[in-house]
């Protein structure tokens, strides 16, 4: 599945929601069975700043593919991870560097989450494509 | 609902509004209180009619302003008791005014080697200005710490109060624990030793009633904002014979007397620290927020802060793994700042405000006082004046729903 569809599809799951609550309830749900984080990369390097609960997030690159592994001490900014993992991993740095997101927007977190909230969102996006951009995609 | 309070909250517009669809409860009034009528009608006509620049012209609008400012200085000088009017310094914000102490006190009055002692619990704002000060003087910053309650340890204060310290900066209520330190008992202990003291009172002058000469401390200093004043206003309160000797911090208009290149003259006090154009609307609405301030029934408000402090401590301390910083409750004002087993505070917070419940979340600007109880980050719940029983009722519910939502 291109990103495209993967946010198409998360964008359709959200519309399913009638009240904020459930839209928090699914991602606290997604946040607590995101596949855990390695313990030894739990290191200050591998941190995101802009956010104000701690994010980690390491790159692995498989035949040319890029799969993301994300931690939070907050989970629901683990469950936002979730869905950025959902939309990422498995892509090739040229498409991720290439992808619009545009889903975050859609299912009403930049407009719900606080301010603070919504640039560690932006920084995790960027980070994601730094890594891309490191491991030889082209910048559009 | 208590007939006072209800009365209370008729004059602040702001509470009446809803968020997301659902009424505001504001519980982050620690970090910024809303205004009453009488502070907003008041700046509303200056910014809209009454503008002048203060101090210069003389024309009628200037005249006004002028009177508008200096009465606001002659207002706060009567409610923290202070002996003259030149003794009260107008400022940005209590962040400006220990920069201002730190810069100018720092520059007569300390050298390579002394101390500043500073609380273990203080806001960023009471730390770094001496940071930065002792950096450029080779001084330090020492430690008064506090205990596991909060409380600052009072017996380690003589050790701690040595031949090398010029200086006690000290909060009177802090902004994390919510504690009324003795401040009255430090100023004489360091008095005792010939050492001035400085107290924040951002949080203090909201719930204590000021008396600065009975106090008796150098320097008091707080901001507008928190007591129900503008943005981008605030006091330091000095004594006249350090403030006298104190060299003027930013130079530039209304702080000379003369100008010219083979030197300049500075004005006498407290214009010497009030440089530039000054927030003379803002510092009017200061002077309209303490006016508001002292029209409250003083003892009908302690006995409602009191309930809230009580009830609080007990609803909360009831919820299963909640842990609150600052305990007690005789010195404690109804600020909550707490940590919930396995819950982060930036995921409550984020729920509790689609609730129609604003919070703060985070390290509250005061990174050794989370540090001291190993913490990172702490919700913090504070009351003021207008709110209710009701709304602590409400909060306390709507928290267990949303810690049970993400445990």
């Amino acid at each position: 599945m291109s990103i495209a569809e993967t946010q198409r599809q998360i964008a359709e799951e959200f519309s399913l929601f009638t009240d904020w609550m459930e839209k928090y309830e699914y991602i606290i749900e997604l946040g607590k069975a995101l596949e855990p984080f390695p313990k030894e990369q739990k290191r200050e390097e591998n941190l995101i700043t802009g956010c104000q609960s701690r994010v980690w997030l390491v790159v692995y690159n498989r035949d040319g593919k890029l799969f993301f592994v994300a931690d939070s001490d907050a989970v629901i900014t683990k469950g936002i991870i979730s869905l950025l993992i959902q939309t990422f991993s498995g892509h090739s740095p040229q498409e991720i560097l290439e992808a619009d997101i545009d889903f975050i927007d859609q299912i009403g977190l930049k407009e719900h989450l606080s301010p603070t909230r919504a640039n560690g969102l932006v920084s995790m996006i960027k980070q994601i494509k730094m890594y891309a951009l490191a491991y030889g995609g082209a910048d559009k | 609902m208590n007939d006072y309070i209800t009365q209370i909250r008729a004059q602040f517009p702001a509470l009446e509004q809803q968020v997301y669809g659902k009424p505001l409860v504001y519980l982050d009034n620690a970090a910024t209180a809303q205004k009453p009528l009488s502070v907003l009608s008041l700046l509303a006509e200056m910014e809209g009619k009454i503008n002048g620049n203060i101090h210069r012209a003389v024309h009628y609008l200037s005249a006004q302003c002028t009177e508008q400012y200096e009465s606001a200085r002659r207002a706060v000088c009567r409610f923290i008791g202070a002996a003259h009017d030149h003794e009260v310094v107008f400022t940005s914000g209590t962040t400006a005014a220990i920069n201002l102490v730190a810069f100018s006190f720092g520059e007569a009055f300390i050298k390579s080697g002394d101390v500043v002692l500073v609380g273990e619990a203080e806001h960023h704002s009471n730390i770094v200005p001496w940071q930065l000060m002792c950096a450029r003087k080779g001084a330090s910053v020492r430690v008064l710490p506090v205990d596991d309650h909060g409380k600052l340890r009072m017996d380690l204060l003589p050790s701690l109060l040595d031949g090398q310290v010029r200086l006690v900066a000290v909060s009177h209520i802090g902004n994390v624990l919510g504690v009324v330190n003795p401040v009255k008992e430090i100023v004489d202990m360091a008095h005792e030793r010939d050492i001035p003291t400085l107290i924040d009172g951002a949080q203090g002058i909201v719930h204590e009633q000021i008396d600065v000469r009975d106090l008796n401390c150098d320097f008091y200093v707080f901001s507008g904002h928190k007591l129900y004043g503008p943005t981008g206003t605030g006091i330091l309160y000095g004594k006249e014979s350090w403030l006298e000797r104190m060299p003027p911090w930013q130079g530039g208009g209304d702080m000379i007397a003369s100008v010219s290149f083979g030197g300049s003259a500075y004005a006498a006090l407290p214009l010497k620290f009030e440089a530039g154009t000054p927030n003379f609307i803002g510092q009017a609405g200061l002077g309209a927020a303490v006016g508001y301030a002292a029209s409250l029934n003083r003892a009908e408000v302690e006995a409602h802060m009191r309930l809230l402090t009580q009830k609080g401590m007990a609803l909360l301390q009831e919820i299963e793994g909640l842990r609150i910083f600052g305990t007690g409750i005789e010195d404690k004002i109804p600020l909550f700042s707490f940590s919930v087993e396995g819950v982060h505070a930036v995921d409550m917070a984020t729920l509790l405000d689609k609730m129609g419940y604003a919070v703060r979340s985070g390290q509250l600007c005061a990174e050794p006082a989370l540090a001291r109880f190993g913490q990172t980050n702490l919700l913090r719940a504070s009351f003021a004046v207008y709110n209710t029983q009701e709304e602590l009722f409400g909060f306390v519910e709507a928290l267990k729903k949303v810690i049970l939502m993400l445990r």
